[in-house]
């Protein structure tokens, strides 16, 4: 296992299209060092479970499947050099940028960032599963839970389905089922419209003649092991069940596809500010949230409807946080420790601007630790060179010495990387 | 030849479990049946989760006395076997001035049934204690001894315990009737054979009276299901840190709001009487009593903090109080049965049985003694139940710690409540495997967050497939007929 740094000018959290852009923006636009956390053995995030078409018609002129359009931001991240932290959740992160992570290899690890983007996209509603009245058999899943299983695992989870939700997850997965000799008995949306994109209503549902209910939802789920059979109703404007229309469709599988929402519990732990419609941080034109130094891009943010347009997204906010890093960088550079050498108990301040220097003179005070009833030299050296010293007829603990550091000493402070102050006799 | 034990218990819910732990002292040897594939799947892990403090039980029942009994022992009991359990008192409070004496007669209630430290603090005082409260409250009933407990916990604690102790346990083994010598007890046909024994005790929760009748004993004795429907409030919306009844009504202890011990607020039950004994389903008109029914306490619950919801079936018997004088006609039936000698019921175990559980446990070993058994306590008997760590309750340097000794609590399965791999592994190889998706949520409270399980769920299949050694398509929700996954991919082309 690759040893980690413990800071880093960029960190992302999600390696989904938008995290995998943010970071490769971020590394093009001068940050030095860009590390990507996932929760999941590979990077590519939701897309390594979305293997039919229609992805990168913007970006490439192309139509890819997901897991494709990933790889080639994959390749492209991990060519510029940009470390790939997989297998790894983040348990938590701070408004001063520090992530905390765990994983197998770790342990319980603190990294420091400059800046921070979040890309931890978003997870499936199961608002429509809490409310369903009936019993809780096996059977009952999202539709992105069932993705995973047919797509990523090779394993079909049922064989007659019942769809919930005219989401486009719903429509592409009930398309995939049919492939693969399952029968989609019907989709019943609560909505009187369809949520998801009309091409996938022709494509996913009546290319297989697939019915879709509009109006229509589940009012109660039969089969106290396994799933039975549903009974489905149609409901008025006020969303209330008619009387009347129920019906019982056999099935041993309900997909719920009720829609996505942003995964925002890691932004809240940092202070981020979360706009309650669209569940995601009020982000600026740079894609900052209220917090400096954290962006946030993808679907953690809004949910896109398009790929290509979280790429775009990604791409943005992973160049704010580069030069959000760089400043960081740069002001850390600038900032030089001043240390208590021989006989100094402590100097104050504690750091300075070597910038300042320009501006005029810097005036430091500072407490020996042992009188010395003597001539003393009071020296602020990088080191080893000498930049200014001072003397004084005696040194005693009970009395602050001062000794300034004149603009002329601006070059010599330049170079130091911290400034000793010794006390000693002549 | 059938395998021979002293005594089979029928059940493995929280009575019968409770029993085993408290017989596993003795050198008897013992069987625990359970019918399905984990044990504490009936009303022990579906109910309020309250250990009440005694107020509400009729004044000489059996209900009244082993409440207050148990209660008076929770904490050692807790505290041996690692049990979740926080005595923060509970509340029942009045909504206009009408209930107010209501709480009078609860309060003299407590008195005779021996509950201590009761008394009734006013309005003011209630509305500083529970912000949240209806404004309209008039005073409530502060009972100091009553807590809130993690029932599940507390059944499997107290089967892992006896287990420890040399019990056998044997699930997905159902009671079928029983084998008997004349009007004793020889042994029990079950679903995997025969088994001799000198005693069966009878912890069947919803079907105790059927056990009964197989040995052709109480025939009057009936259980009626009697459903309760509840909510679960996510930890974000308001919070309710108490324990809070309504004034009683003939219908019983009224919908509660509550704290739970995993954060979250916990309203309900309804009370609706049903002939099938299995129907544990949702209904809406049920929610809807159940929210009605909590909104008298806290008006201010948003129903967009619903995280999840549950039914949970009371065992309502028709057992008379055999204390003179006393009209009362829902007691518990503990006893050792008058015509067929060696069978002990346990019947009719409603609400407060999972408090009481421990007393019904020591009650169940008198009885055994009076009836002549010499019960001789083993040296080795240990009392104590080692807890399984739960990593997010630990501190940063214990976690840590305990990823290095072993990776697999560093690789998280449940994002929302944080349960690592490690804990389901070792869930999986505890002294009472967790076999199924369902048992490993009930021990750890993965998947019971926001996402309900949308992520974990492949994850833990996956995980129980690879510990038990059995393909994927063999792992299953809750048992029989509930497997996740069918077959493999035909691997087309979308
Ligand atoms: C189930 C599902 C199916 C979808 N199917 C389609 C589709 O068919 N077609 C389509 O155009 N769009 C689809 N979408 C929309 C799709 O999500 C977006 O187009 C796009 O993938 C969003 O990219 P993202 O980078 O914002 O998020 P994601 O691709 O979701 O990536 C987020 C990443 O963050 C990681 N992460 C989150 N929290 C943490 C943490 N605490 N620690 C470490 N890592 C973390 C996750 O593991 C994940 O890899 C689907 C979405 C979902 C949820
Ligand atoms: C809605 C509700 C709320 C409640 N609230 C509280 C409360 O707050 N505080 C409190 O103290 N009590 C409460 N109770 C009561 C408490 O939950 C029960 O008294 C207690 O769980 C009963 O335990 P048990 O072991 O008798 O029954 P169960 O938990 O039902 O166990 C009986 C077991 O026997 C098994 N079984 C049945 N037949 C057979 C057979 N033929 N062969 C093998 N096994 C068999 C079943 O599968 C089951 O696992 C409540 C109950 C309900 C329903």
């Amino acid at each position: 296992m690759k040893t980690i740094q413990s800071k880093y000018d960029v960190v992302v959290i999600g390696s989904g299209p938008a995290g995998l852009a943010a970071a490769i923006a971020a590394k093009k636009e001068g940050a030095e060092d860009v590390l990507v956390i996932d929760r999941d053995l590979e990077p590519g995030g939701i897309l390594l479970q979305c293997i039919h078409n229609g992805f990168g018609l913007e970006t490439f002129q192309q139509d890819l499947p997901g897991p494709s359009y990933a790889q080639r931001f994959i390749d492209e991240a991990v060519g510029l050099g940009v470390e790939l932290l997989l297998d790894t959740m983040v348990l938590d992160i701070t408004s001063q940028r520090k992530v905390t992570v765990s994983n197998r290899f770790m342990g319980i690890a603190d990294i420091d960032a400059r800046s921070i983007v979040l890309a931890m996209g978003c997870r499936e509603r199961t608002r429509a599963q809490i409310r369903l009245p009936g019993f809780r058999p096996a059977g009952v899943f999202t539709a992105g839970t069932a993705q995973r299983w047919v797509n990523v695992e090779g394993y079909m989870p049922g064989s007659r389905f019942v769809i919930l939700g005219s989401g486009d997850i719903g429509m592409i997965m009930a398309r995939r089922l049919s492939l693969e000799g399952a029968k989609v008995e019907r989709v019943l949306e609560i909505m009187p419209f369809l949520t998801g994109l009309t091409r996938n209503y022709v494509q996913c549902l009546n290319d297989y003649d697939i019915p879709l209910q509009l109006s229509h939802t589940v009012n109660r789920i039969i089969g106290k092991n396994r799933v039975e059979a549903i009974e489905s109703v149609q409901v008025d404007e006020r969303w209330n069940p008619i009387p009347g229309t129920s019906e019982i469709i056999p099935c041993d599988t309900l997909l719920l596809s009720v829609g996505l929402i942003p995964e925002n519990e890691l932004s809240k732990k940092a202070g981020v500010r979360i706009d309650p419609i669209t569940g995601g941080p009020y982000v600026d034109d740079t894609f900052q949230t209220n917090v400096p130094g954290i962006f946030a891009a993808g679907n953690v943010v809004h949910v896109y409807d398009l790929v290509d347009w979280v790429t775009e997204a990604g791409l943005a906010s992973g160049r704010s946080a580069a030069r959000f890093a760089t400043t960081v960088r740069n002001s850390e550079i600038r900032h030089i420790p001043l240390v208590a050498g021989e006989n100094v108990r402590y100097v104050v301040p504690h750091e300075l601007d070597k910038d300042n220097l320009a501006n005029g003179e810097i005036r430091l005070q500072l407490r020996v630790k042992t009188p010395i009833e003597a001539p003393t030299r009071i020296e602020v050296s990088d080191g080893e060179n000498l930049v200014t010293r001072k003397v004084e007829p005696y040194a005693r603990p009970g009395e602050i010495i001062t000794l300034t550091i004149s603009p002329r000493a601006y070059d010599d402070v330049q170079r130091a990387g911290r400034l000793v102050v010794s006390a000693v006799k002549r | 030849m059938p395998q021979n034990y002293d005594v089979v218990i029928i059940g493995g819910g929280v009575v019968g479990c409770m029993t085993a732990r408290f017989l596993s002292r003795t050198s008897l040897s013992i069987l625990l049946i359970e019918k399905d594939a984990d044990i504490g799947m009936g009303a022990s892990s579906a109910n309020s989760a309250i250990v009440h403090a005694g107020y509400d039980p009729v004044p000489g029942s059996l209900k009244a006395k082993t409440n207050v009994a148990a209660n008076a022992i929770w904490d050692t009991v807790a505290g041996e076997l690692s049990i979740p359990f926080d005595r923060r008192g509970d509340y029942v409070v009045a909504v206009g001035s009408e209930e107010l004496p209501g709480l009078e007669k609860l309060l003299e209630q407590g008195r005779q049934n021996g509950v201590p430290g009761m008394h009734i603090i006013s309005a003011e005082e209630m509305r500083h204690r529970e912000p949240n409260i209806n404004p309209a409250v008039s005073g409530a009933l502060w009972a100091p001894t009553g807590g809130i407990c993690d029932p599940f916990m507390a059944t499997v604690a107290a089967a892992e315990n006896a287990v420890q102790n040399g019990v056998t346990l044997l699930l997905e083994t159902a009671f079928e009737g029983f084998i008997l010598d004349g009007r004793k007890v020889a042994g029990v046909h079950t679903s995997r054979g025969d088994f001799g024994c000198r005693w069966v005790i009878n912890a069947a929760g919803m079907y105790a009276d059927a056990v009964m009748h197989k040995a052709g004993t109480h025939p009057e004795f009936k259980i009626t299901p009697r459903r309760g429907e509840y909510m679960i409030l996510d930890k974000a919306e308001i919070t309710i840190n108490n324990v809070l009844f309504p004034v009683p009504s003939e219908k019983g202890k009224g919908i509660l709001v509550t704290a739970s011990l995993h954060g979250n607020t916990l309203v309900g039950p309804n009370a609706q009487v049903l002939d099938d004994p299995e129907d544990t389903a949702v209904t809406r008109e049920g929610l809807d009593d159940t929210w009605s029914g909590a909104r008298k306490l806290i008006p201010g619950l948003s129903p967009r903090g619903v995280i999840a919801v549950f039914a949970g079936l009371r065992a309502m018997g028709n057992a008379p109080c055999k204390t003179p004088g006393v009209d009362y006609h829902h007691d518990f039936l503990i006893e050792c049965d008058a015509e067929v000698q060696g069978l002990i019921n346990l019947g009719g175990i409603e609400s407060p049985g999972l408090t009481a559980a421990p007393a019904i446990a020591l009650m169940v070993m008198d009885l055994m003694k009076e009836a002549g058994e010499k019960l001789e306590y083993k040296r080795s008997w240990n009392p104590i139940r080692p807890p399984r760590p739960r990593f997010h309750e630990l501190n940063r340097e214990a976690q840590d710690a305990l990823i290095r000794q072993d990776p697999r609590y560093g690789r998280m399965i449940c994002r929302c409540e944080e349960i690592t791999e490690g804990e389901i592994v070792a869930e999986i190889h505890a002294p009472i495997p967790a076999r199924t998706y369902d048992a490993i949520k009930r021990r750890t409270w993965l998947g019971t967050g926001r996402c309900l399980g949308s992520f974990d769920m492949p994850r833990v299949v996956e995980i129980l497939s690879r510990e038990l050694g059995v393909s994927p398509f063999e792992i299953t929700k809750k048992g029989h007929n509930s497997a996740f996954l069918q077959r493999e991919t035909k691997n087309l082309e979308a």
